[in-house]
């Protein structure tokens, strides 16, 4: 038994040595002139842009992408001072708040600060949001008629929309958007809010996309998500019978999210971490965004994604991105005990 | 000497008690299911802590219902999994089946499927939208319901795990002595008794660990239970994971888990029973039922049903994505990088992980007692855990106190220790109660000293149990997401890795690449390590 035992070893150690020849990947410490991204951002989104910026500056980048922000999160959380990351790239306004209220992330400079508007920022100016996302109502015009379509979220508790939506309770965006009903309008109206949404027979989904799918496919009357995923599936398949209803300005059902990036305290490659983050907000990686995922760049003159309303158009609650930090335990504990989760 | 075939009670084991396990056996042990008790450990910790009791607003009602619907679904998938393995098995050594070896091997093939692939196919076969559904509806008929839920969870462990227990038993069966049964059958007993007596008491040790392999697996698991919308414990742990900045409740809630499993490893430790059997080799081969030409019939189509929905069906799902995403031009090597990172590290960990696992088990299988049973059980009460929390464990440790290895491979091929090693020591054990204690006996009786004993008598024995376990771990590996993703080194994204950022963003086409890819990487060690020697 030993020698193919053996024989398995030497093989693995070869693998392994011409697995490590295409990354940095087997090493603890990477060449420290890499830059070091953590990115909650999915690869297929992520990969063009760090590319673009290695072409356009020669700074070579090793991206360690997340099962979402969360686990990133949680990594930098533990990692603290020691970590090896220069930026921080989050799929949602919440987490890379949690990061810089650690006290992990440095004063970005003035003029990234400068390109993108107050709301879409951190109050001390620790991040900076790259792109926008949305929420909203999909639903399948099969199912539900336009006379049907509520002004509000609240209005999702009554009888009529038993069993017909979906919603993704362990999904960042859903919980954000939780977080924001908490800010507004309070713990006790959220609780009920969601206990309402559980009485009302919701079916929960693990992720936004399964809903959208779901939508199309008239298995699922509708559902709350972010705007791009419906996007998306219209630039994949051609036309679908699934659109996207927007809340009545101002409702906290349309929630207005931004993606941020920041760079960590702990960064030993400052300038080229500021450089990234430029390039995230430069306008041919702006326009990847809109065109590509089809969310809203935020610095002036991007794009507005194809059969979208202009970002300027939408209004959520009234409240400071900065602030939703601090309300994710409560907001999971809200959904834990309304039994969603 | 006790002759060499034979059923016996566990207390008269021949030389059970004569002499103790030498200390250093004791001490690689240990050292072996040292990482298994670290996220333990780490769980214990947080949980003992000032503020540990934490559950996360879930009140005790919700936490009743996941715990019942989490125990339904092991029930229900365990009894389930082992009715099909011992079916599986039964009909391809006992029977005169014609191709049975073929059908040995197809029906263990369903292990190279991740379950999560697994219930991504089950999706995209179903509902309105679904691939199933539309063919039909060519046909003019109703459409698929979505497979979700409860059935759909069970439909899709059931399917892609009894091969554990197929793996397992079938070596039993085929080293059965016949003449135990006949000598029954001569006494008069019926055919039934004859099973309940002699057949079914020879089987309980491995049908016993390959459903603690199933059954802890059903309550760590969450990829598929999720997809299926079926909420269980697991899912919840998650939940509470990914949702908040503070650990506590996610890991409060798998403290609950763990003494969950606690009980489930304590029952099996009762239920694989006080019997050992050891055979060298059966005088000779089994007898083969004859089956009758309606039996035949049965028999065939029950394969065929199965290796069609365990194996031809989410296939050609894959090759059906792959298909259209080689007609919309993506490269299927663009996972070659993925696929030798996923082959070195799994066949590294996979060697690893069985050389552990060998003093682990002979301390279990030879010297049972409270001591090893604890060894033992410490490894499988983390083997229950959702990897998510073994990996934060481990993660937390290693950047305080470990830093030099943390994102490093080193790091990650001991969480999979950690999480793995009941697989090999499943089949490790299986291997050494068949070949019983004699020979290694008659080697210390010789003058040959307990280290040379384990070396040249005892290892050799079980060869292929040994290359059986490290297939298992293997494939196992190659699967593994959510640790993968927390501890891996930065850049070194393997195929399970690839698999999950395309479908968590549903690109399917480019999904289908990867999972291909190590459905075929897996197929191989599978082959050539465990389907080619079961009959042998």
């Amino acid at each position: 038994m030993r020698r193919p035992l053996v024989i398995l070893s030497i093989l693995a150690a070869l693998l392994a040595s011409c697995a490590d020849g295409d990354s940095s990947g087997t090493t603890a410490t990477p060449p420290t002139d890499d830059l070091i991204v953590y990115s909650g951002r999915n690869e297929n989104f992520v990969s063009p842009v760090v590319e673009a910026f290695t072409e356009v500056t020669g700074i070579e980048v090793s991206v360690r992408y997340g099962d979402g922000t969360s686990d990133l999160a949680a990594t930098l959380l533990n990692e603290g001072d020691t970590t090896d990351a220069d930026v921080f790239w989050a799929q949602d306004p919440a987490w890379i708040g949690v990061i810089g209220e650690e006290g992990l992330l440095t004063e970005l400079p003035t003029d990234i600060l400068g390109l993108v508007s107050d709301a879409y920022q951190d109050a001390n100016g620790e991040w900076v949001g790259v792109t926008a996302r949305s929420r909203v109502l999909v639903y399948n015009p099969d199912l539900v008629s336009e006379d049907e379509l509520p002004e509000s979220v609240f209005e999702l508790v009554d009888p009529e929309w038993s069993g017909r939506l979906g919603i993704a309770p362990g999904n960042a965006s859903f919980i954000a958007f939780v977080s924001a009903m908490e800010l507004v309008e309070g713990p006790e109206a959220t609780l009920a809010w969601l206990e309402g949404m559980a009485s009302n027979d919701v079916r929960t989904y693990d992720g936004n996309g399964p809903i959208v799918d779901a939508v199309i496919a008239g298995d699922l009357d509708a559902g709350l998500v972010n705007h791009y995923y419906l996007l998306q599936r219209i630039a994949d398949q051609g036309e679908v019978s699934a659109r996207n209803h927007f809340f009545a300005p101002g409702d906290t059902g349309s929630l207005v999210m931004a993606t941020g990036a920041g760079v960590l305290s702990a960064s030993d490659n400052r300038e080229a971490a500021d450089e990234f983050i430029r390039h995230l907000l430069s306008p041919e990686s702006q326009e990847h965004f809109s065109v590509n995922l089809f969310e809203y760049g935020l610095v002036d003159g991007a794009p507005t994604p194809q059969g979208q309303l202009p970002l300027s158009d939408l209004a959520g609650p009234d409240i400071n991105l900065t602030d939703l930090a601090d309300h994710l335990d409560s907001s999971v504990d809200l959904i834990a005990e309304a039994g969603l989760s | 000497m006790i002759a060499p075939t034979g059923v016996f009670p566990v207390k008269e084991m021949p030389g059970e008690g004569r002499r103790a396990a030498s200390p250093l056996l004791w001490a690689l042990a240990l050292a072996a299911v040292v990482p298994a008790a670290i996220p333990i450990g780490y769980l214990v910790w947080t949980v003992i802590r000032p503020g540990g009791f934490d559950a996360g607003g879930f009140s005790v009602e919700r936490l009743l219902g996941l715990l019942a619907a989490t125990t339904l679904l092991a029930v229900a998938v365990t009894a389930t999994t082992a009715a099909l393995g011992l079916a599986t098995a039964w009909i391809t050594t006992r029977t005169d089946l014609p191709g049975a070896r073929i059908w040995s091997t197809l029906v263990t093939l369903p292990l190279v499927i991740p379950s999560y692939v697994g219930a991504m196919t089950m999706l995209a076969a179903s509902g309105n939208n679904g691939m199933i559904s539309q063919l039909l509806e060519s046909l003019g008929l109703p459409p698929l319901p979505v497979f979700q839920g409860f059935w759909a969870a069970w439909a899709a462990l059931s399917l892609w795990n009894f091969s554990f227990v197929h793996l397992l038993t079938v070596p039993v069966l085929r080293r059965l002595d016949p003449a135990l049964e006949e000598a029954s059958r001569g006494l008069g007993a019926s055919r039934r008794r004859t099973i309940r007596t002699i057949v079914l008491p020879q089987l309980r040790p491995a049908l016993a660990s390959s459903s603690l392999l199933v059954a802890l697996y059903v309550i760590s698991e969450f990829g598929a239970v999720s997809m299926l919308r079926y909420e269980t414990f697991t899912r919840a742990i998650y939940t509470q994971f990914g949702g908040r900045p503070d650990p506590t409740p996610a890991l409060f809630l798998a403290g609950l888990l763990v003494i969950g499993a606690l009980f489930v490893v304590l029952v099996q430790q009762r239920a694989r029973g006080k019997v050992a059997l050891y055979s060298i080799r059966p005088s000779r081969s089994v007898t083969t039922v004859r089956l009758g030409r309606w039996g035949r019939a049965g028999a065939l189509g029950f394969l065929v049903g199965l290796v069609t929905l365990a194996l031809v069906v989410p296939m050609a799902t894959l090759a059906w994505w792959a298909m259209r995403g080689l007609t919309l031009g993506n490269s299927p090597l663009s996972v070659l990088p993925h696929a030798l990172r996923s082959l070195s590290v799994s066949a590294v960990a996979a060697v690893v992980i069985v050389v552990a696992a060998i003093p682990v088990s002979i301390l279990a299988v030879r010297y049972p007692g409270k001591r090893s049973r604890t060894i033992e059980s410490t490894a499988w009460l983390t083997y229950s855990l959702p990897h998510l929390a073994i990996g934060l464990g481990f993660l937390v440790l290693a950047v305080r106190i470990a830093r030099p290895i943390y994102q490093t491979l080193v790091l990650l091929v001991i969480a999979y220790l950690a999480m793995f090693l009941p697989q090999a020591m499943a089949s490790l054990e299986a291997g050494l109660r068949r070949i019983g204690p004699h020979l290694e006996e008659a080697s210390r009786s010789l003058g040959v000293g307990s280290w040379p004993t384990m070396r040249r008598v005892t290892i050799p024995l079980i060869r292929r149990s040994v290359l059986a376990g490290a297939a298992l771990v293997f494939l196992s590996v190659m699967k593994e997401l959510p640790a993968t993703l927390l501890l891996r080194p930065t850049e070194f994204d393997t195929l399970a890795v690839r698999i999950w950022s395309a479908t968590s963003e549903l690109f399917y086409t480019q999904a289908s690449f990867a999972s291909l890819t190590l459905v075929a990487v897996s197929f191989v060690p599978l082959y050539l390590f465990v389907a080619r020697d079961l009959h042998r």
